[in-house]
Formats: C-alpha cells, structure tokens, sequence
C-alpha cells in the first residue's frame, strides 16, 4: 500500500497509533549546516504533501527551485567522499540503517562503507512522526533515493562542467565519475571540494528493482561487528560526567493514590537524595547500586481504587464496546438476508489476552540539564514526540528540548512514549546534574504498555459450494487493523468497537493485524470443516486478490499441502493474510505431547510478498524472528491482573518463547521486482497464530479461540 | 567501603563496591564494562552472562564478593588482538541478531559450552542455551551460529 497514494488510510493508520496530527516545522538554516559538514553536495528532501491532519513529515512541497521549508531528510556528500544521510527514522532492530544506506549507495552509485547514517536526533535530523507501522521502506526509503539520485545527478553536471565535456559521456560508479573515452576518473570527494552545492530535490528517475545492484542484495548489517563485541552503547550504557542513577518510587497498583510515605531509611543509604514532588517519589546516588537500595527502603501507602480483573476482562470489554456509526463500520450489501439464504450458518466468538511487548532493553534514559535546555537519550520510536512530551512536561519551548536515540535494544511497537525520558529530566532536573534511569523488568512489565485485549465475534454464512456469503465481524477493544476480510464476499459488516481499556495499552508489532487475522483465519477454517472441504481450497475459491493466492499456494507447495499426511497426534493448520503491503501464509505442523497435552510447533513453512525484496537475508531474519515472536502471542503470553496489579510481572512467571519453543522454520520469499517495496517488520507476525490454532483443531478436534491457545496443554477432545 | 580486586579480562581491577553488589552493577557501572547487559535482574533472561573462570555465570546473580580472585571474562575480553573469537565470529556471519541487546550473553554462553565439547547436538546445545532470551526470536540463528562456531573451533583444535 502507498501511503502517501491513499491519504485516508493513512490517517486511519496513525490513529491506531494514537498521534495527534501536528504540524511541526523545522527550522532549516543550510548555511551553518554546511560551515558543520564542511562544502559540499547537500540535497534536500521536501516532505511530501498529506492531508493537514495526518502530517508525517511537515505540510507541502516548496517549488523546486526553492529549499523546501519542510525536510523529510537531507543527504551531503563531503569533500572527504564520505556520505551522510539524516533522516528522523530509528534503528531498532529491523536493519533499517542498513537497508536505508542500501538504497542510497545504489542511487549515488557509493560503496555502502562510506555512508553515515545519523538517525533519530532531533538536533540534527528533519521532523519525522515516528518508525512504526512498516512505514520505512514504503515512505522514507524511496526520500532518500531521490536525494542519492539527485546528488548523483548533480555530480555528473559538475564533472562535465569541470571537464568541459559533454555530460552524457559520463558516468558515475563506485564514487567517482568516469569519463570513459578520455579515461580519467575523479572522485565524488574532489568534485565537491570547495564548493557549495545545495539543491532541493526533484524526482528524478530511480532505479529500477531489476537493475539494483546493491539493494536487492543481502548486505550484512552496517555496524554488525559492534553488536558482537558490545561496544555499541545502548541507552542504558551511556554515561554521562558526573552522571548520577535515578530511581522512581511505584505506586502499588494501577490509578493509586499516595496516602502516606516514609523516606527516612531511604534518606540513611549514604550518597543518596530522595526526591519529592506530590505523588512523585524518586531518588538518586552516585552509584546504581545505592540508588536500587534506597528506592526499595521507602515504606508507602497507597489508596488503589476497585477495578476489572483478568476473570472478567471479556465480558468488561463486550459491555463496555462503543457502537455506532463512527466510521467504524464498513458494510456491503446485507448480512442479514444473504446468512438465511446460506447452507451454512456459523457464529463464534474469540478472544486475545493483553501481552507484553518485553523489548530485552528495558525502558531507559539519560537526561541532562545544561542551563535552559534539556538533553535526552532513549530509546524510542518516536524521537520528536518524546520532545514534545518533555517540552510540555517540563513548561519549556520545544526548541530547547533534544533527543537522541542510540540504536535501541527492540522496541515491538512498545517505545513510542517518553515516559523513562520524563523521570529522567524530572530527576535531574532537582539533582542538578545528568541522571539515567533504567527500569527494571518488572518496572518495564507493569507500567509500560500493553498489546490490546479484545474479543471478536464473527456470524457467517456459506453455500455449499464453498462461497462465503455473508460475513459480519465485530472487534472490541483489540483494535481497527486488519479488520476487513481479503476475501470476496458479497455481504458484510465489519465493526471495530472501541473501549476504554483497563489496562494502559498501545501499539504492538502488528497492532490488531495479529487478533483480527486469528479470528479471520479460526473462522475461515470452521467454515471448511463445517463443509467438507479442504481449508486451502475454501480460501482460495474465495480470494481474487492474486499476491495473496501466490503466498497461500507458495505456502502450501513447500509444506506438502494435500500430499502429506500428518503422524498420529499431529495436525496440520493454514492462515494467511495481507496488511501493510505484505502478503503472509503460513502454514503450520502441531503435535500434541501425550500426556502434559502440552502444543509442540514442529514446523512452520511461512510465505512472504512485500514487493521488491530490499535485503533478502535481512528480509529472512524478520520473518523468522516474526514467526518465533508469534509463537508466544499464539500459546502461552498473557498478562495476568487483578485489582490494579499486575500478577504475572518476571520471565519466570510470563513465558516467552525460547529456544525449546522454536520450530523449524522454513521461509518463502517471493520477490516482486516489479512492485515497489513494503515493510515487512510486522505483517510475517499475523498468520502464526490461527494456523496453530488451525493445526491443534485438525490434531484433536478441539477449536481453541481464545489467543493465548493453550498456556496450560491443550484440553482432551470432547467425548 | 572495601577495596576488592577482581581479575576482569586479565587485568586487575580495583572496585569500591558493597560485598553484596551484583557483578553485573560492577561491570557496568563501576568498570564501564557495558557490554554485558542487564536484562531481568533475575537470572531468567541470560542477557548478563560472563565467564568467571571459564563457566557461564549469570552475573545480575552473582554477588561481588564472591567472584574476587577468580577470573572474569567479558564480551569485551573474547577478542584478542583485534581478532575475534570464534563464536563472534560465527554471528556476525550468521547473522545471528536483530536488536543485538541479547547477543553478548548468548555469545558468551556459547563460547562457554563451546569450550568444553565443539561436537554437541542441537538438543544438547537447546538445552544448555534454553536460559538466554532473544526476544527478537533469532533462534534458528543462533543455533547456526554455535554449529559454525564448533565447527570452526573443531577445526582450530585440530591444527
């Protein structure tokens, strides 16, 4: 899907990710831009135009020969040939810093070793809303392939001009022009020395998929050595001179009130200032260690008002599901009618359990005061919003705000607050010197955000024949994402219901994609087992979309579909969707241990389409990482709660999927040169879960709709 | 508070640290040595795994004091000479991470069992590395990795 071509979905996306549209400008001055880079070749990207509620990255495009006022990114070429592209987006591990310096080496026609990416820093890089919903590639990747083009082109014109040659002679290749006839070459770098070329960009033609000579390619990880000695600095390994460790005192349960506190034994660990502003509690030392010691000393009260528990969370979402034409409903002909005239009437209802995102980087950040302006590093997915957050937070400009974020230790959607960044500055604030806080993995389980619950219930009817005819599809609280269907049918409705969740919750690595493809697929399945028929073939006999056909059949053919029969015990299970631009099927193999009834993944074959394939190895690894991820979603994560309280708040006691839990896995990627690339770190997360649920039916005949499947074994088939 | 000594990627190190101070605390914070990560403090993730003499050890576990005279290895110790070891190595060409916030501990818990047998089955090799989280669910290459690492290693011992 192109985002910027379908403004309205757009918009629908980014208010699943809860941000308000806001116009931000950047304050562009080239001039000490280049006195810091040094001459050289500048290109600036304009931010492209989107409707004025949905800004991504500033308001309208400036006419070409001006410098555009809003910049989606900027790329120079110094004297030294080195390249340095500047773009708002963050690393946090699905390989953008390479995949991006991928497409510009291509584009600029530049070994990929000579370009800097500088991510993230809201100092030095344009305004940009946030990495999230696999918006990199399909939006900031071909940014900055314009501006590698136009820098390219910009290159040869001052070769020519230089040369005094006809400029059509020319040709640029691994950093140098080439004048072939007279055989003389000069480097990007001399070309620009001296000179102060400043462009903004006008598309010009990119290079075509097929012709790709670096893109395409499966580049290893740009700073990959670093992650294997440990010398990249996350957040949490900066420090900072004369940097304290900050600790912030937690309510005992969700909503709390203070009633009383005693920080007298806190105040005795020697080294350490308690610090207090109303309900805020907080402390800080020289070292972690006394900070922790001190944080655990203090002896509060809390009032936790009465609230829902996990027992009840379904029914509180049913009950509480606004309804309504909010232009939450899409309809098409009429539901209604067309299930009495169906062969087969089918009503099921489906739940998802709230999981945690549990990046292995708890939340973190360093903040430091100097004089009126404020200093952050943290991990987060959303750099400018965090510099709102804080501005706002803090009653001070913007402006005076900065943040950085160092490549973080994953994020799955879980990081797009500031809240670590906010105790951090509240902290040094009041210390009067830079302070890091880090949250602990339980700090990290109870007070950061959670993948929505919700529950969906579906009513549907078929013909005979294997047609679906009517289908409606209500979805409360777990979220609008991937609600409509994929496949052809001639009657539906489909409603999102929202709520006022109990627990704080928030994007997640394929938001809503994940429940409402569940319960989809779960769905699909029952229909071809109430019909007799083969669970492929309904599926396909329902679908016109054609790249989701070639993902199913891609799918089906490397597992054996229809040719293999599974051992005792064993079941097959197919799924697939699309979300994002990215086509999925999995298809999965589920054994059931005889007597813990425990759900074993043997084997997963899983096909991926997100047009032209960027970097197939690092393609592969976010498709394997996403199914590995899923696996937890799909049998064993929930979060457990009761009365304001988190209960299930350490990895002893919530189970994510670990090297025991893995399966074989067996990906296919089918590479379309000829379509433009998607993203592709969430939607290879969506199919895993219903072909499980699909596999553990066909093994036992017992349908599990409820995510998680089966955290306690798998119940014995009804009698 | 007590001056210990610890011997940190052979080198003496002097600390002023408490006696019941995590050496996971001390390496970060006090040595600087942050390669080694904090992940749940609990011992349930592997994310702070060290050597200390030669066995994997979950530092976030372990109190200071009970490590002083014994030897201590960090990812920050496993290169030498700019050459790095085996089991790095055999990631980095595997591929073997995405966010890399768990890839210190599995290396270093790799290059522990690596140490002892190069010839392990993938069940065994499961078994001994089920305590390391990758959240990222990079398992499969993981598993690639130790198998190249241990052939590579095999191969060394055998020259």
């Amino acid at each position: 899907m192109n985002w910027l071509a379908d403004p309205e979905k757009l918009l629908r996306e980014l208010s699943e990710h809860e941000v308000a549209g806001r116009l931000h400008w950047f304050d562009f001055d080239r001039r000490r831009f280049l006195q810091i880079l040094g001459g050289g070749v500048l290109v600036c990207v304009a931010a492209p135009a989107v409707p004025a509620s949905g800004q991504e990255s500033g308001k309208s495009r400036g006419a070409a020969s001006e410098l555009p006022k809003d910049l989606a990114a900027w790329l120079h070429v110094g004297a030294d040939g080195r390249v340095t592209v500047f773009t708002g987006k963050v690393e946090i591990g699905q390989n953008i810093r390479t995949s991006l310096s991928q497409q510009v080496a291509e584009e600029l026609r530049v070994p990929v070793a000579s370009i800097e990416m500088v991510m993230g820093d809201t100092d030095r890089t344009p305004y940009d809303m946030g990495t999230f919903g696999s918006r990199t590639t399909p939006t900031m990747a071909p940014q900055l392939r314009g501006a590698a083009a136009r820098a390219r082109e910009l290159l040869l014109d001052a070769a020519a001009e230089r040369w005094k040659t006809d400029r059509s002679s020319l040709a640029a290749e691994d950093g140098k022009i080439l004048d072939r006839a007279a055989r003389r070459t000069i480097s990007y770098g001399e070309l620009t020395q001296g000179k102060e070329l400043i462009r903004s960009i006008e598309a010009p033609a990119l290079a075509e998929a097929k012709d790709w000579k670096i893109a395409g390619t499966s580049t290893a990880k740009v700073n990959g050595r670093d992650f294997v000695t440990g010398a990249h600095r996350y957040t949490s390994d900066l420090s900072r001179p004369g940097m304290l460790h900050g600790k912030v005192y937690r309510p005992s349960g969700f909503k709390a009130k203070l009633v009383s506190v005693d920080i007298s034994a806190a105040e005795k660990v020697p080294g350490v200032r308690v610090v207090r502003d109303g309900d805020f509690v907080g402390v800080v030392a020289a070292d972690a260690f006394s900070a922790e010691k001190a944080v655990s000393a203090i002896d509060g009260k809390w009032n936790v008002p009465p609230q829902p528990s996990d027992q009840e969370l379904f029914d509180y979402l049913k009950k509480n599901g606004e309804s309504g034409d909010h232009g939450r409903t899409q309809t098409a002909g009429s539901v209604g009618e067309a299930r009495a005239r169906a062969d087969v009437k089918l009503s099921s209802r489906y739940t998802v359990a709230y999981i945690a995102h549990a990046p292995l980087e708890p939340r973190a950040a360093v903040a430091e005061w100097t004089g009126e302006k404020l200093t952050i590093w943290t991990g987060t997915q959303r750099p400018f919003a965090v510099k709102e957050e804080l501005a706002v937070a803090f009653h001070i400009p913007a402006e005076r705000v900065r943040v950085l974020v160092p490549d973080t230790g994953s994020a799955y959607g879980g990081k797009h607050t500031g809240d670590a960044a906010v105790e951090a500055a509240r902290l040094a604030k009041s210390a009067g010197k830079p302070v890091k806080v880090v949250w602990t993995r339980e700090e990290e389980f109870t007070w950061a955000y959670l993948r929505p619950a919700g529950v969906i219930e579906i009513e549907s009817g078929a013909r005979k024949d294997g047609t679906v005819v009517s289908w409606e599809f209500h979805n409360y609280n777990s979220g609008p994402a991937a609600i409509g269907t994929p496949y052809a049918i001639a009657n539906q409705k489909i409603e999102f219901h929202p709520v006022d969740s109990p627990l704080r919750q928030g994007s997640y690595r394929g938001l809503a994609a994940t429940a409402n493809h569940f319960a989809r697929e779960s769905h699909m399945d029952e229909i071809a087992h109430a019909l007799g028929m083969d669970p492929l073939e309904l599926r396909l006999r329902n679908l016109k979309d054609e790249r989701l056909k070639a993902v199913f059949q891609a799918a089906a053919e490397k597992f054996g579909w229809g040719k293999e029969k599974p051992a005792p015990g064993h079941g097959f299970g197919i799924a697939g969707g699309v979300e994002k631009g990215g086509y999925v099927a999995a298809c999965a193999e589920v054994a059931i241990e005889g007597r813990t009834r425990q759900a074993a993944i043997h084997r997963v074959v899983q096909a991926f389409e997100c047009g032209a394939v960027v970097n197939p190895n690092g393609l592969r690894n976010q498709v394997e990482g996403a199914i590995v991820q899923g696996i937890g979603g799909a049998l064993f994560e929930a979060v457990g709660f009761e009365s304001g309280r988190i209960s299930n708040p350490h990895f002893s006691q919530y189970r994510v999927p670990r090297f025991q839990d893995t399966p074989q896995i067996e990906t296919v990627l089918l590479d379309r040169k000829d379509l433009p690339s998607a993203g592709a770190g969430e939607t290879p997360l969506v199919a895993l879960a219903p072909a499980v649920g699909n596999a553990i039916f066909a093994a036992t005949g017992t349908r599990l709709r409820s995510l998680p499947l089966a955290p306690s074994g798998v119940p014995a088939a009804p009698a | 508070m007590p001056v210990r000594t610890l011997i940190v990627n052979g080198s003496k190190r002097s600390v002023d640290a408490p006696a019941d101070e995590t050496l996971l605390s001390v390496l970060r914070n006090r040595l600087d040595l942050t390669g080694t990560k904090y992940g749940c403090g609990e011992g349930q993730c592997g994310a702070c795994t060290v050597l200390v003499d030669g066995r994997a050890t979950r530092s976030c576990r372990t109190a200071v004091s009970e490590v002083a005279g014994s030897k201590i290895t960090t990812i920050e110790g496993l290169a030498s000479n700019g050459r790095l070891h085996p089991v790095q190595q055999a990631f980095l060409d595997e591929e073997a991470f995405q966010c890399g916030y768990c890839t210190s501990g599995m290396i270093v818990a790799t290059a522990a069992l690596l140490a002892t047998t190069k010839n392990l089955s993938e069940e065994e090799v499961v078994e001994s590395l089920n305590g390391n989280i990758c959240r990222c669910g990079t398992y499969p290459r993981i598993l690639a990795a130790v198998r190249r690492a241990g052939a590579a290693m095999a191969k060394e011992t055998r020259q």
